[in-house]
């Protein structure tokens, strides 16, 4: 393997070289001679599995935005290769794998859930390709474990837009709440956010419940939930399992009778899409909203549907603004792709600003993006279609919130054990 | 708090119930242990789902599901378990491989988003009973529940049919050195199995939801209430959901971090003292 890696090394930097080489005789012929070979993405996507509908979304986001720039980058054709990861580890580790060495992409993009991301970043540490997760939310890959060539455009960490929707709650007079989530990292990451923030406001918690992944019956919880005496619940949720739990609250009757807030992802389109009055009413917090009147997001919607027939969610906005995130950065170096060094940097440094949100976005010290955050709430269009509507904006929400990053950093990351209380 | 939590063990074992009666009947009746049932059970629910929103009818949806997922059962049986009758592992492996392409079949017609049935406006909402709300559908499900036990406990002790099948699970070559077209027996049980498996869709769309995935999910707990309760045991099956349903609900409440220990400890125990479950007998 690693011979035909160096082979493939010399063969880009002999092919460069000659490339500028001809650059200064004969222009003409040698632009057309750099455009012969495209730009490869590798894409790795969800494409079945638990997490199948997801996966599609975010292959037709990124190949909207291609599309629309009739797939070619500063005069570069570009050239997409879809694997699917099937939703699992080991599959995506091997996807990635053959792309890297038999596909010879030039960077990797996409993967949905934690576990395959993680896979996959733990392996392009080894080879430096570039791999680009707009996903992937684990907090620790922009915190305390940070990949150089693994990097998040136009995505978030887990925690970053909870603490919002916690200093929202705070002010709309909620003193108690408890939270339900999926018992893994990313719950316990959004809920810790919420969790901290809340408390060290004045508010309290009073019960957390962790529930397997893939829970059938919602409503032992949804008793206690309740009965505890609580001003609101946060509920972190996502897939099916959001599905269950929004149309069992509804049907328990608990809606309208408890304010419930969610995760992003509890209430995304890829959720709410096939619900009726159920999700109605629920606040969540995000960088991205379907139903904002924002000009850019607007059309971006617009555009969306009219091509796939259906809302755009986190899934299908985030790689379609990646997509245009790194574009932009390709541009910037003339679709210089080989030098990896140089590509990386100039993605980190580029600011994204015609993307849907509409605001200029850009990466903080510790390559995570800072977004301006809009707490939504599920509201029903004119058609009768659920989506996710602006009610109040956060300007500049960083994953670090407004603790100093050193200091945050001192703190364990969340856990089951670890929500945020520092006492 | 208590009859709440106790109503909601019920409920749901009155769902795993109607599912389980099913695969319990063709894994005593055939000696199949049918991993494509949890996939017949989902496409129940996507059909239900589909005929629900044509014709707005919950009825209809229930019967489409049923007779679709019957025809299903009729072509599974016919087509292509028929070859392999009399070899167990190829059996077992030939119910997974169609699981297999159920699921992509499904995830091609209805793609992947998680549907929920429409429940009828008569089953929405909630009813109180003596001070505790509950919701409408769910007292549905288990009446439902209620009357499959009924209907199949009648079906098979009081029924020509019901003691063929009862005599096809002690000693199928018996059976037919009587003179009678087991077969045809085997196949109606498949049918009669597999329309359970649809309506279990149904009941298990509206409020569980469908998505890809949910087959497995639900043919586990099958597999739980089968080995528990011992394998064609109607009684069994209807004991082993009854076990499994409140298991899930208490274990939930009580020790939330061991949700899923609480239903397969005690299954595992149960397996090492009597490994043929509660009302199984010895083939």
């Amino acid at each position: 393997m690693t011979k035909l890696t160096t082979d493939r090394r010399s063969f880009l930097k002999t092919s460069t070289a000659f490339a500028a080489a001809g650059m200064v005789s004969m222009p003409a012929i040698v632009r057309a001679q750099g455009a012969a070979r495209p730009i490869k993405i590798g894409l790795l996507a969800p494409l079945t599995g638990v997490i199948a509908a997801g996966g599609r979304e975010l292959v037709e986001g990124f190949e909207m935005y291609w599309e629309q720039v009739n797939k070619e980058v500063a005069g570069r054709k570009v050239e997409i290769v879809i694997e699917d990861d099937a939703s699992n580890p080991d599959t995506a580790l091997q996807k990635a794998r053959r792309l890297v060495e038999q596909g010879n992409v030039d960077f990797l993009f996409g993967n949905i859930l934690a576990n395959t991301g993680l896979a996959v970043a733990n392996y392009v540490k080894g080879t430096g390709t570039p791999y680009f997760i707009p996903v992937i939310a684990a907090d620790d890959l922009t915190q305390r474990t940070r990949i150089p060539n693994v990097i998040r455009v136009a995505g978030y960490t887990a925690s970053q837009m909870s603490r919002p929707l916690a200093d929202w709650a705070y002010k709309q007079g909620y003193r108690k709440v408890a939270t339900i989530s999926q018992d893994y990292t990313f719950g316990h990451e959004q809920c810790g956010g919420f969790l901290q923030m809340f408390t060290e406001l004045g508010g309290a918690v009073t019960q957390q419940f962790w529930h397997p992944l893939n829970t059938a019956d919602f409503s032992p919880y949804l008793g206690q939930l309740a009965n505890a005496g609580v001003d609101a619940v946060f509920a972190m949720e996502t897939g099916a399992d959001a599905t269950r739990f929004i149309q069992q609250w509804a049907s328990f009757g608990l809606k309208g009778r408890i304010p419930l807030m969610g995760a992003m992802n509890a209430t995304d389109q890829s959720v709410i899409r096939t619900m009726k009055d159920e999700a109605e009413g629920i606040v969540s917090c995000a960088h991205f909203a379907e139903g904002s009147k924002e000009p850019a997001t607007v059309k971006f919607v617009a555009d969306y549907e009219k091509r796939y027939g259906k809302l755009p969610s986190i899934y299908g906005f985030s790689h379609y603004s990646g997509a245009m995130w790194v574009a932009e950065a390709l541009k910037t170096i003339n679709g210089k792709v080989e030098d990896r060094e140089l590509f990386l940097k100039t993605v980190l440094a580029t600011e994204l600003k015609d993307s849907p949100l509409g605001s200029t976005v850009k990466f903080d010290a510790y390559t995570n993006p800072i977004y301006d955050a809009s707490i939504r709430k599920v509201e029903k269009r004119a058609d009768g279609k659920l989506w996710n509507v602006p009610i109040q904006f956060y300007p500049q929400v960083s994953q670090f919130w407004k603790y100093d990053p050193e200091t945050y950093l001192k703190q364990p990351p969340y856990s089951r054990t670890f929500q945020g209380k520092t006492g | 708090m208590m009859a709440f939590q106790i109503m909601n063990g019920l409920t749901f074992a009155a769902l795993l119930f109607v599912v389980a009666s099913g695969f319990t009947l063709i894994f005593g009746l055939l000696r199949i242990v049918n991993l494509a049932h949890g996939a017949l059970y989902l496409f129940g629910g996507y059909v239900g789902y589909s005929v629900g929103n044509l014709t707005g009818s919950f009825i209809l949806a229930g019967l489409g599901a049923m007779i679709f997922v019957a025809l299903a059962g009729l072509v599974l049986d016919q087509g292509l378990l028929r070859f392999v009758r009399g070899f167990e592992l190829r059996q077992v492996m030939l119910t997974l491989g169609v699981a297999f392409v159920l699921n992509d079949l499904a995830l091609v017609i209805w793609g992947g988003d998680t549907f929920t049935v429409a429940t009828p406006q008569w089953l929405q909402g909630a009813v109180q009973i003596g001070g505790l709300f509950y919701p409408k559908f769910r007292l549905f499900v288990l009446a439902v529940g209620i009357f499959v036990f009924i209907a199949l406990w009648v079906l098979l002790n009081k029924t020509r049919l019901g003691a063929l099948i009862r005599a096809g699970v002690d000693d199928a070559e018996m059976v037919e050195a009587c003179g009678i077209d087991i077969r045809r027996v085997f196949l109606i049980t498949f049918m009669l199995g597999s329309a359970l498996a649809g309506l279990g869709g149904l009941l298990g769309g509206t409020f569980l939801a469908l998505y890809p995935s949910a087959d497995a999910e639900i043919l586990v707990f099958s597999l739980a209430v089968v080995i528990i309760g011992g394998r064609g045991s109607l009684v069994g099956a209807a004991i082993g959901s009854l076990l499994i349903g409140l298991l899930n609900t208490f274990g939930q409440v009580w020790f939330p971090q061991l949700a899923y220990f609480v239903i397969f400890g005690p299954m595992a125990v149960l397996l090492a003292f009597r490994p043929l479950g509660l009302f199984g007998k010895a083939a």
